[in-house]
């Protein structure tokens, strides 16, 4: 259906250029994301870059445990599904295995700042030379809008129906800046989808990843802080507001760490 | 089938975790990931300092949770893997365990079995026998469960190991304990290389064009689909059941057997030799394989002997699989000690006596 709808496309576009197409290593099956969703824009850069790069015969992937855990339904490479908290180690026992392949995790929040903390950590502490994605919506979004580590203050979850309090629960957790402190960590962001310039830039930080893995330089994280309009109950609009006024002043966006020269 | 893996080497004396590690490295390991825990530290240790020198990856991770997915994305990408822990660290790695036996991935798990419930004690128990040989983990699975009784099959039992994962694309576990991981013995270890490696069509290596995308996945989220899996998982443990492995001690001529495995089996051998110097005609099952259990063979040796006791260093973990297989024909007797006991020759020979005295009361 998809590749007939798509050659009837081309076939009207006879003659005229195409300046704008699914990267060839996005399958055909449509994102199940919920309207707005930061997750398939994230996808579809990080196929870009493998498309650019021509490296899909030498990517693995790993997905997590959350929305995006059949990430691999739509990359168009070889994959793992990992166990919730767990995909730094498995991309640590694959590139271990692999090191000439480039190896990349995707994680949420909860998977990576809560269950998967001690992986993170320790992932990123050997200086693994694979590329972390870490979404962070400040919510935990498959299992029904539950609170997340880095959840905000005062944030109103199914699990903090009162808002976060720092008492109780303590702080919302800023895993990046935590880890960029480990000698291991060679490139470390804060990007955001949530506009066409902050797409740009997480492509031009993911590019930077396959390129420093390339170079054997040690571990790239890349958080990006995204929305989650079902969780947080917003249109897609005003999550995306909502987004820039609340998410940002706790988690501000740019580089965190880069390579000396 | 075992592995004909003689070297022609001389005989060594070695620890049984050493000869575990170097048996490993012999079987052309890809990579060891594992995490420090009494009894089995030897093999970490080992495997640090020599792997370097000889090739693979050996990685000390930070927890034995991360070990086994470590494990799952090693095994997943193609590699020949391996790791090790005991009993509190084997429990750590259930939830993994369980992933990899649905993905099916095959490699090699080595328990070296302490006492428990709990933190317990470093001395050696047979108490996981349901862990290793029910599953362990969520969901319907088993591994292959191989027990060896002696430091030459602590070396053999690593080829043996991966050979019948990589036959089935199954985890395998070694299931020893304590006193075999740290006890010296003789051992003739296997010849470098001798176990083939075979082609993994499945392994997440990159997608070339030739080929659809590689997945290893546990998640199978149609009701449909996953009982298809569990269909395909059941189909693949029947098939197993050719790999049924045990020994026979002095069973020609025996009036009453013996069932035992691993260092509790060494016991008894001696509790046999005992038993026969004051003319009881005492024999010895020793299961080699505890998944694939020998059922069938046990349900045998019930129509010859008068009665079977069960010896293990548990509460009777083992007897409930030999009272399965007996199914009521013969009385089935348990002796067992605990928390890191190791039950004398003598005592098991008293339990014997005991036991055809109460028989003959009854008789009489």
């Amino acid at each position: 259906m998809q590749t007939e709808v798509s050659n009837k496309l081309e076939q009207s576009l006879d003659g005229l250029e195409i300046v704008f197409k699914k990267p060839e290593t996005l399958t055909n099956t449509p994102f199940h994301y919920c309207p707005g969703c930061g997750h398939s824009v994230v996808h579809r850069l990080l196929m870009e870059v493998v498309d650019e790069m021509k490296i899909q015969d030498k990517t693995i992937g790993v997905a997590p445990v959350g929305c995006s855990v059949f990430a691999y339904d739509y990359m168009n490479i070889d994959m793992q599904e990992a166990a919730h908290g767990r995909a730094s180690a498995v991309a640590t026992g694959i590139k271990r295995m692999l090191p000439d392949r480039f190896v990349f995790s995707y994680q949420g929040d909860g998977d990576l700042a809560a269950i998967g903390t001690a992986e993170t950590i320790h992932t990123v502490n050997r200086g693994e030379n694979i590329l972390m994605i870490f979404i962070n919506n400040a919510i935990y979004g498959m299992t029904g809008g539950q609170m997340a580590p880095t959840t905000l203050l005062g944030q109103i979850t199914s699990t903090s129906p009162y808002g976060r309090n720092e008492k109780l629960i303590g702080y919302p957790i800023k895993i990046t800046e935590l880890i960029s402190q480990l000698p291991g960590a060679y490139y470390v962001t804060r990007q955001s989808v949530h506009s066409p310039s902050a797409v740009r830039k997480l492509k031009k930080a993911i590019e930077k990843s396959f390129e420093y893995q390339k170079l054997n330089r040690g571990t790239s994280f890349i958080e990006v802080v995204s929305n989650c309009p079902s969780g947080w109950k917003m249109t897609p609009v005003e999550s995306n507001k909502w987004l820039e006024e609340n998410m940002f002043p706790t988690y501000p966006l740019g580089d965190i760490k880069v390579p000396k020269n | 089938m075992e592995h004909n893996n003689n070297s022609g080497e001389e005989a060594r004396i070695m620890k049984g975790n050493e000869a575990l590690a170097e048996a490993a490295i012999r079987a052309k390991i890809d990579g060891y990931f594992g995490y420090p825990i009494t009894p089995q530290s030897e093999v970490l240790e080992y495997l640090t300092a020599e792997m370097p020198k000889r090739g693979g990856v050996v990685l000390q991770a930070e927890s034995e949770v991360a070990a086994i997915n470590m494990i799952y994305g090693a095994a997943g990408a193609g590699g020949r893997v391996i790791t090790s822990s005991s009993s509190p660290g084997i429990s750590l790695m259930q939830e993994g365990i369980s992933y990899i036996a649905s993905a099916q991935l095959p490699c090699l798990i080595v328990n070296v079995n302490r006492g428990g419930p709990g933190l317990g004690t470093i001395q050696p128990s047979q108490g996981d026998y349901f862990q290793a040989v029910k599953g362990g983990g969520h969901g319907d699975y088993h591994l292959i469960v191989l027990a060896p009784a002696s430091v030459q099959e602590m070396a053999d039992f690593v080829f043996d190991g991966f050979r019948l994962a990589e036959k089935y694309r199954n985890p395998a576990m070694i299931l020893a304990d304590g006193a075999l991981g740290q006890m010296m013995e003789k051992v003739i270890l296997p010849k470098e290389g001798s176990l083939p490696k075979i082609e993994k069509t499945w392994a997440t290596v990159g997608k070339p064009a030739t080929r659809e995308r590689n997945i290893i996945t546990s998640l199978f989220i149609e009701p449909e689909k996953m009982e298809g899996i569990n269909f395909q998982l059941q189909e693949k443990y029947k098939k197993m059941m050719d790999e049924v492995r045990f020994e026979e001690i002095a069973l020609e001529d025996a009036e009453i057997a013996l069932v035992a495995y691993g260092l509790s089996a060494r016991v008894c051998q001696k509790t046999v030799d005992l038993a026969r110097e004051k003319g009881i005609k005492a024999g010895l099952l020793r299961p080699i394989t505890l998944f694939p259990f020998p059922s069938e063979a046990i349900s045998k040796l019930a129509d010859k002997v008068n009665f079977i006791l069960d010896v293990e260093m548990n509460a009777g973990q083992m007897v409930e699989d030999v009272k399965l297989a007996v199914n009521g024909k013969k009385p089935v007797y348990f002796k067992g000690r605990m928390g890191g006991v190791i039950p004398s020759p003598e005592e098991v020979l008293g339990e014997l006596e005991n036991i055809i005295e109460k028989v003959n009361v009854n008789q009489d």
